[in-house]
């Protein structure tokens, strides 16, 4: 550690407790910086693309996660360095942002980071390559909208849509029944989409997984489902046109939140308080019957009385639903969350067309369905398979999936995927290149060399020769004009991705490069890192 | 420079081929490890918990044995989890999921060396599932239409379900049993309704079905040991000291006689509810909850027969079988529906009372007592005829049956092998050695049965090369035999649960190239 001396040799105390500290600085700050973030990418190199692999993550619990999800991944892995979880967290961004690509922007990153390391070795000052990057990735983002191409759909005609959920969906477990998954897809989010305002409220779909059956019997409910039975095991198991009281408040006598006491000293009053609380009851109870509810679904539990005055006067209840269900539950039947009984009033019910319960396999599992709502715009998506990790895998392609539908619906701008895209910004911003006097020149070809290593990473993934594959896809884009030939990944035999449907959407990419920039300039730029030594 | 590290202290990754290894060899090992139990002659296992006690489990059923291991590796994780899906859908076949799964993985293990992609290894098989699926597809009989030919496939089943299990010597008793009970189901696939009642004393064959209902309670004191044509009320409500439920109420007084006072009215509003419930002109009282001697001693004096703390399973099919409505208030006795039934009497069971209802207007649930040396046998006597009604109920909704004794699986191979040879390209190899995946769990069963395996399948083979062969393999006289003639039968929802779920399972673990495992969790130190 480089310390300063004073006259008498004693060293200025700069830090506090700086002996116990440990300090990279200058070159080798930016070097274990670089090689941490490259760590980082090649773990995710090989789940890229519709041959990619699956991790398998074991947690801190022992549980295990296999996915294929960059974003997952990351978080699960439980990284310690601070590098490390700068890429975590730009992983994360892209999930936020787009939800899909989150691979993809880990991987450029890394190898952005690679040739910035070479550059650094030519003696190339670290902020020069930053500014390099930054004008290379603007030049990139331009050629992006350039290629782009619009895409017309709308309710009647989804097959675009369907088409690029696939795209998505062909790199996951799911890929077997990618079709059915991407209509579904599709269709949820048509269903909660406004079309006007290009807006999809991604809150109203909800994905809700029931281990058993298979893959195929995934589909999707126009309704809620929600993981909770009748009160009572006697109550009817289906109530057609349900007219839904939605309640927060507990078939409980009053609990005032002041503290107080009532205090019995008598027997009259002993038995004006029992009166009191049957009536209680019975009163609310009455008031559910009264407004003409037909189905009471509660968040909270009922007395034993309770339940079976529900019963007896023919009014089926649902208990302890959580508040998020509620509220779903709420929005999509029209109703009202009331939070007293005495609020209750017949507008304020919510709508369905069917309410039943269906139970599932040998063991004691029912689910509430209800369906036909009012308002429909509120869909659940339930999937069925095999075991619990193919659920949650599952259920992290179908939410990709939605979150790909709704970029489109935002912007229906698409790029061509297979990394065509990336090939096409290559060489558009290696051209670029020449234009510029300075070192930065240098930097905008690194970074026209780092697009270039998604498309090889892709053609690694899927057991192709990545140089030779990548020069001819290359060569063949420069010498047709044609921005869309991209990896054949599928073995399908033609390389023009529009010919194979491999579409990807235009702000999933831009966000991609500009992300991965951005952690790449901040990477660069730190040149001191000072950590607390180990013990 | 060395590489930088990115994961904490304790934690590991292990990658590309190490990681396959690792997870073939997990998988593999705990395939091998269950792989001795299938079969009519498949050995049992004894387990021993790690808990206070040590509790000694004797079973056969996969899915029990691979839940009570604790395993660490990842992949072998997978593999305990679809047997416990297994169970929970279809009940059965918990074993060949485990064994199908890992032979598919020792079949992929060679290709992978062989230097052929995972990913071209799992197209292939997808195209081999999907080609075994359509071979099975094709091959069911489903006798919904005939009810007499439908109940002897029950049967079949029932049989061929318990040939594997400790109850095989008297199958036939306890597979009239399985299919009485789900019968009288009728559709339904809520087995709580089949209560099974486990008494030690006496032999196996001593288990009996009953039509009726059989609680595990005692009959109050002085109250009658037997009521003829009852009247039942099932209730679930408080009957010691009716609490106030409203909240913060307590009682202060201020005098001895104030306190006794309370207390008499609340011993009057006990009596007050007790005759509001003799009020429903009923003879028998059930509750969930405790019933304190006050009031037990009023239902006495009433002559009605009084019982409590019936558990929350027991109140449930009495309300069933009695065909009353669970009640918790008794203000307007006119529309509470009471429950009926013939005949309620005390029984004995070996050297314990029990209650014994019969003539039950609605005949839905029932109860099978089983009886054996020990508690251990009645233990897995419980869980083999669990796994016999999980299967008979799911057949009974879907009643597309099969053969068995292995002849789906060579019905299967064969498809399967077809289709490989007609497939161009690396994924034939992977769809030639989902066949062979497929072959191993006849041989499988043929080894555990102390057979000449490769000789038995050969022969099988050749057999299914002619159309609409009924041949499997025949464990009692060690040959090869004509399945439909000796009465062999499996449930085509539990063979297709099984070809998928292995499937999906091997898939799963193939597409991993690397695994990450996170430091474990630091248990706080309790001092």
């Amino acid at each position: 550690m480089a310390l300063a001396f004073d006259e008498f040799g004693r060293p200025f105390i700069i830090l506090k407790e700086q002996e116990q500290k440990t300090r990279i600085r200058g070159l080798d700050a930016q070097k274990a910086n670089i090689a941490a973030g490259k760590a980082v990418a090649r773990i995710l190199r090989t789940s890229l693309g519709p041959k990619g692999m699956d991790k398998m993550l074991q947690s801190p619990d022992g549980d295990v996660t296999i996915t294929n999800d960059g974003a997952t991944i990351l978080e699960q892995m439980d990284v310690d360095n601070q590098i490390a979880k700068l890429m975590v967290e730009l992983s994360r961004s892209q999930d936020y942002e787009i939800g899909d690509g989150t691979t993809g922007v880990v991987v450029l990153a890394g190898s952005l980071l690679e040739q910035a390391e070479k550059l650094l070795e030519r003696g190339i000052h670290p902020i020069r390559i930053a500014e390099g990057y930054e004008l290379a990735s603007r030049i990139a983002v331009e050629h992006l909208e350039h290629i782009a191409q619009k895409f017309e759909f709308g309710p009647s005609n989804i097959e675009p849509l369907v088409q690029t959920c696939m795209t998505t969906l062909s790199s996951k477990i799911v890929n077997r029944c990618k079709r059915d998954m991407a209509e579904i897809a599709v269709k949820a989010v048509l269903a909660v989409a406004d079309l006007e305002r290009k807006d999809v409220n991604l809150d109203l779909i909800k994905v809700e997984g029931k281990v058993g059956g298979k893959l195929e019997d995934t589909e999707l409910v126009y309704g809620i489902i929600v993981d909770k039975d009748m009160s009572h095991p006697q109550m009817p198991k289906r109530i057609e046109d349900a007219k839904i009281a939605i309640l927060t408040c507990p078939f409980e006598p009053p609990k005032p939140k002041t503290k107080h006491k009532v205090d019995i000293d008598t027997v009259e009053k002993f038995q004006t308080l029992r009166q009191q609380e049957q009536k209680y009851f019975d009163d609310m109870v009455q008031k559910c019957k009264d407004v003409g509810a037909t189905l009471v679904i509660c968040q909270w539990g009922f007395d034993d009385e309770a339940n079976h005055l529900l019963m007896h006067r023919n009014l089926p209840a649902v208990r302890w639903v959580g508040g998020v269900e509620l509220e779903l539950i709420a929005i999509a039947t029209g109703g009202r969350i009331v939070p007293r009984f005495q609020e209750l009033t017949p507008d304020k019910l919510g709508k369905a067309g069917l309410v039943r319960e269906k139970s599932f396999g040998t063991t004691k599992d029912r689910m509430l369905y209800i369906e036909h709502c009012a308002n429909s715009k509120a869909v659940t998506v339930f999937i069925r398979g095999g075991n619990k990790m193919m659920i949650e895998e599952t259920k992290r392609s179908i939410h990709d999936a939605l979150c790909v539908a709704r970029n489109l619906i935002r912007n229906n701008s698409i790029v061509y995927g297979g990394g065509s895209a990336e090939i096409a910004c290559s060489i558009a911003v290696e051209a670029a290149a020449d234009r510029y006097p300075g070192v930065e020149q240098y930097a905008i070809r690194g970074f026209a060399d780092a697009l270039d290593s998604i498309p090889m990473a892709l053609a690694e993934n899927s057991g192709l020769q990545p140089i030779e594959t990548l020069s001819a896809v290359k060569s063949e884009q420069i010498k047709e004009n044609n921005p869309f030939c991209g990896i054949d990944c599928n073995d399908v035999g033609t390389n023009d991705m529009r010919k194979q449907y491999v579409f990807e959407t235009l702000i999933g990419k831009q966000q991609q490069i500009l992300l991965a920039t951005q952690v790449v300039k901040m990477i660069l730029k730190i040149d001191d890192v000072i950590s607390p030594s180990e013990y | 420079m060395a590489v930088e590290k990115i994961l904490k202290d304790d934690a590991s990754e292990e990658k590309g081929e190490r990681a396959r290894m690792a997870s073939f060899i997990g998988a593999m090992a705990i395939a091998d490890l269950v792989k001795t139990t299938l079969g009519p002659k498949g050995m049992d296992k004894i387990l021993q918990s790690t808990g206070r006690g040590q509790l000694v489990t004797v079973t056969n059923d996969g899915a029990t044995i691979l839940k009570s291991l604790h395993i660490d590796n990842p992949a072998a994780k997978v593999l305990v989890d679809i047997s416990k899906v297994q169970d929970d859908e279809v009940g059965d076949g918990t074993t060949s999921v485990v064994v199908l799964a890992g032979e598919l993985l020792r079949e992929a293990e060679k290709l992978v060396n062989s230097k052929i992609h995972p990913m071209t290894i799992i197209s292939g098989y997808r195209m081999a599932a999907d080609a075994a699926r359509n071979a099975l597809l094709q091959k069911v009989v489903d006798n919904k239409e005939d009810a007499e030919k439908f109940r002897s496939d029950l049967m079949k089943i029932a049989m061929t379900t318990l040939s594997s299990k400790i109850l095989s010597q008297d199958k036939e008793h306890f597979a009239q049993l399985a299919v009485d009970a789900v019968m009288r189901l009728k559709g339904s696939t809520n087995l709580e309704a089949i209560q099974i009642i486990k008494k030690p004393g006496g032999s196996l064959k001593d288990s009996f079905l009953d039509e009726g209902f059989i609680l595990d309670k005692k009959i109050g004191i002085g109250q009658p040991k037997r009521i003829e044509n009852a009247k039942i009320l099932v209730a679930n409500t408080a009957m010691d000291t009716d609490k106030v439920k409203i909240y913060g109420a307590r009682v202060r007084v201020d005098s001895m006689s104030k306190v006794a006072e309370i207390e008499a009215a609340e011993k009057q509003k006990m009596r007050e509810k007790v005759q509001k419930i003799i009020g429903h002109g009923i003879n028998c009282f059930i509750n969930r909850q405790l019933i304190y001697n006050f009031p037990e001693e009023l239902f006495a004096d009433a002559g009605i027969l009084a019982i409590e703390h019936a558990d929350f399973d027991g109140i449930e099919r009495l309300a069933l079988v009695t065909g009353g409505e669970i009640a918790s208030t008794f203000d307007n006795p006119e529309s509470v529906k009471l429950g009926h039934c013939k005949l309620i009497e005390e029984i004995m069971i070996g050297e314990d009372k029990l209650i014994h209802f019969s003539g039950c207007e609605m005949g839905q649930a029932c109860t099978i007592v089983l009886r054996g040396a020990s508690q251990h046998v009645l233990d897995e006597a419980d869980r083999s005829l669990h796994d016999a009604l999980c299967v008979l109920s799911q057949t009974v909704n879907d009643s597309r049956v099969l053969l068995g004794g292995g002849w789906p699986e060579m019905i299967m191979a064969k498809e399967v092998d077809e289709l490989a040879r007609k497939t161009p390209g690396k994924k034939s190899l992977a769809i030639e050695a989902f066949s062979k995946s497929l072959l191993a769990i006849p041989t499988i069963i043929a080894d555990n049965a102390g057979l000449d395996s490769a000789e038995l399948v050969a022969q099988l083979r050749a057999e299914h090369h002619r159309e609409g062969c009924n041949a499997g393999i025949d464990v009692i006289t060690g040959s090869v035999g004509d399945m439909a003639a000796l009465g062999i039968s499996e449930s085509f929802k539990v063979k297709q649960a099984v070809l998928l779920s292995a499937t999906e399972a091997a898939e799963m673990i193939l597409r991993v190239d690397e695994i990450i495992t996170c430091a474990p969790r630091r248990r706080e130190d309790r001092m």
